[in-house]
């Protein structure tokens, strides 16, 4: 952990807090219908954890270090690409009535 | 390490946090959604180009190996990114609910190699709270890997049945404090320089865990658990992001547990479960309950017959379930949605919070056929309306509109909210035979005065009232 940015103690602890209640604040206004979507959507957030696999696997010293390293970019590269694959695929379907949208349209 | 990648990295992972917190904001609503994906896309994009950068800053120990290294991770971030997207691209949505739990399984095992790779490294310097969080994160992660593995093997189809042994509940607690006392030697006894036996011994006590708490759930509680680990990889990516010092997998991380652990508990609450409930209770495999005789009959209905009568009414609630899917039968159903709308009458559709495998489910699959977001309803937002619909459709749904989780204490859905659609004037219901639902529960809504069953294939049901009311219409010309 030889990083210039310190982020322990409290300073971690705000980060945990306030990322903790912007999640909280982000789903809990999200309607039902999304919510398979979401649910997606959100792992393939977690999966920026390929970025921690990369610092791992890029600093390993070893052969068993870079076996789990390699394991953990690749688990990690899978976890963020399909996630957000699926999501697009899901979201890329929702769309509103023909007739209000163009109800719409004759109104703007 | 240099200080303009230094500074590269750091900018780079600052972008991705508030483009992943602005693009999950996106998606909370059905407009903005798919714009959302993208932007959260954009962020992964540039914080996984500017790990490259770590090139510049690695230890002196890895300089030996950093060629290897750059290689590695090129190609495990290429087979990964290029098996994900291939797969990613012709799941099923149907099969979606498995396909997320595989992916959050895959994120909670990188979790967990990052923490196997910071345990198992001799020449470092451990501190103690950096130390809990890496195990912590490991345990929390490897059971999210074989746990989801598991959730992904059941509802693929190839785990079948519950499996149970006497004495769960006891070898699982067991199995739990024994990984947990590894876990509390490598950080207190031997502080972060455990022999890698016991490092080992750790990871798999974790994975065994992971499956023993997976493997009792039955299909029907599946969605909440995987929402459950969901919540759990956030969690670990937040620990293993303080670890490594990296506020981008602390944010996102914790965005996501925090998240999570609201879905799960909404998805728990729609079900009128408490989450330990479904961990620790068996209801997925009911069926064994008593249940009390129902009296009345089953009374069939022709297809064509239903969908005259529907032609002819002013309000349709069509409530879907995952057994519409099954048969494939969500755009036939909605080609014959579009032919009553075009006849004047008002049709909505009514989705039980657990209807398809997973909370919002039915909604994917049903704007999978085109059927506009703003013709659906949720159940708070429908269920006062049945009183005054002439014609409830109930597709493939069973256990979402038995009127027992009203009534009869005795039910294992007892209190569960379900669609009124027994309130509508007469009741359709489309199903292939004269089975229980997924819980194995009796429907007494089946032998109401007002609801008449209509046997078959629902595709084929589907393709029958489609023509009923076609030919209707071709003898009005």
């Amino acid at each position: 952990m030889d990083l210039a940015t310190t982020l322990t103690g409290f300073v971690a602890l705000y980060i945990f807090m306030l990322a903790a209640f912007t999640g909280y604040e982000i789903i809990g206004r999200v309607p039902a219908i999304l919510h398979t979507p979401l649910m997606s959507g959100s792992n393939f957030v977690h999966g920026i954890v390929v970025v921690g696999a990369m610092y791992a696997l890029l600093n390993a010293t070893s052969t068993v270090e870079q076996i789990i390293g390699f394991v953990g970019v690749l688990l990690g590269a899978g976890n963020a690409a399909g996630g957000y694959v699926v999501t697009e695929r899901m979201l890329e379907m929702f769309k509103p009535s023909d007739k209000k949208s163009a109800g719409d349209a004759k109104k703007a | 390490m240099n200080l303009t990648s230094e500074f590269i990295i750091d900018a780079s992972f600052f972008a991705a946090a508030f483009l992943f917190i602005y693009g999950l904001k996106r998606m909370s609503s059905p407009v903005t959604a798919r714009s959302g994906i993208l932007v959260a896309g954009a962020g992964m994009l540039v914080a996984v180009l500017a790990s490259f950068l770590y090139y510049f800053g690695v230890n002196d120990a890895a300089l030996p190996h950093l060629g290897t290294n750059v290689v590695l991770a090129a190609v495990a971030l290429f087979l990964g990114t290029a098996w994900a997207w291939w797969s990613g691209k012709r799941v099923a949505m149907t099969a979606m609910p498995q396909m997320v739990a595989l992916y959050n399984g895959m994120g909670g095992g990188a979790a967990a190699c990052i923490a196997a790779v910071e345990l198992l490294r001799t020449n470092a310097v451990h501190q103690t709270i950096p130390l809990v969080l890496a195990v912590a994160g490991a345990l929390i992660g490897a059971v999210s890997l074989s746990g989801s593995l598991i959730a992904w093997a059941k509802l693929d189809g190839r785990i079948n049945g519950v499996w149970r042994i006497g004495g769960q509940q006891l070898l699982n607690g067991a199995v739990f404090l024994a990984t947990l006392g590894l876990g509390i030697y490598i950080v207190f006894v031997a502080h972060g320089h455990a022999d890698p036996a016991i490092v080992a011994a750790f990871f798999v006590g974790a994975l065994i865990f992971g499956v023993m708490m997976t493997m009792p759930i039955g299909g029907a509680d599946m969605p909440v658990v995987i929402s459950l680990y969901n919540a759990f990889t956030g969690l670990a990516v937040g620990f293993e992001g303080y670890v490594l010092q990296n506020p981008a997998l602390m944010i996102a991380g914790m965005v996501v547990g925090s998240a999570g652990t609201l879905l799960t508990l909404l998805m728990a609450k729609a079900m009128n479960r408490s989450v330990s409930n479904v961990i620790f209770s068996n209801f997925g495999a009911a069926g064994s309950e008593e249940q009390g005789e129902i009296k009345g009959s089953q009374k069939p209905a022709e297809a064509g017959d239903a969908a005259i009568n529907m032609r002819y009414a002013s309000k349709v609630i069509i409530a879907p379930g995952y057994g519409l899917a099954v048969a494939q039968a969500q755009h036939k159903l909605y080609e014959f949605v579009k032919l009553l709308t075009d006849a004047g009458v008002e049709v909505k559709f009514a989705i039980h919070p657990v209807a398809g495998r997973m909370p919002g489910h039915m909604n994917v699959l049903l704007a999978e056929a085109g059927v506009p977001y703003d013709m659906i309803y949720d159940l708070e937002d429908i269920n006062g309306e049945f009183k005054e619909a002439d014609v409830a459709v109930v597709i493939g749904a069973n256990d979402t509109v038995n009127p027992a989780a009203r009534t009869n204490k005795s039910s294992p859905i007892y209190g569960m909210p379900i669609l009124n659609v027994d309130q509508a004037k007469q009741v359709y219901v489309i199903k292939r035979g004269q089975g229980k639902g997924y819980s194995g529960v009796e429907n007494e809504l089946f032998f109401a005065d007002n609801c008449n069953l209509v046997y078959g294939d629902a595709q084929k049901v589907m393709v029958a009232m489609i023509q009923a009311v076609k030919s209707l219409e071709g003898g009005g010309h």
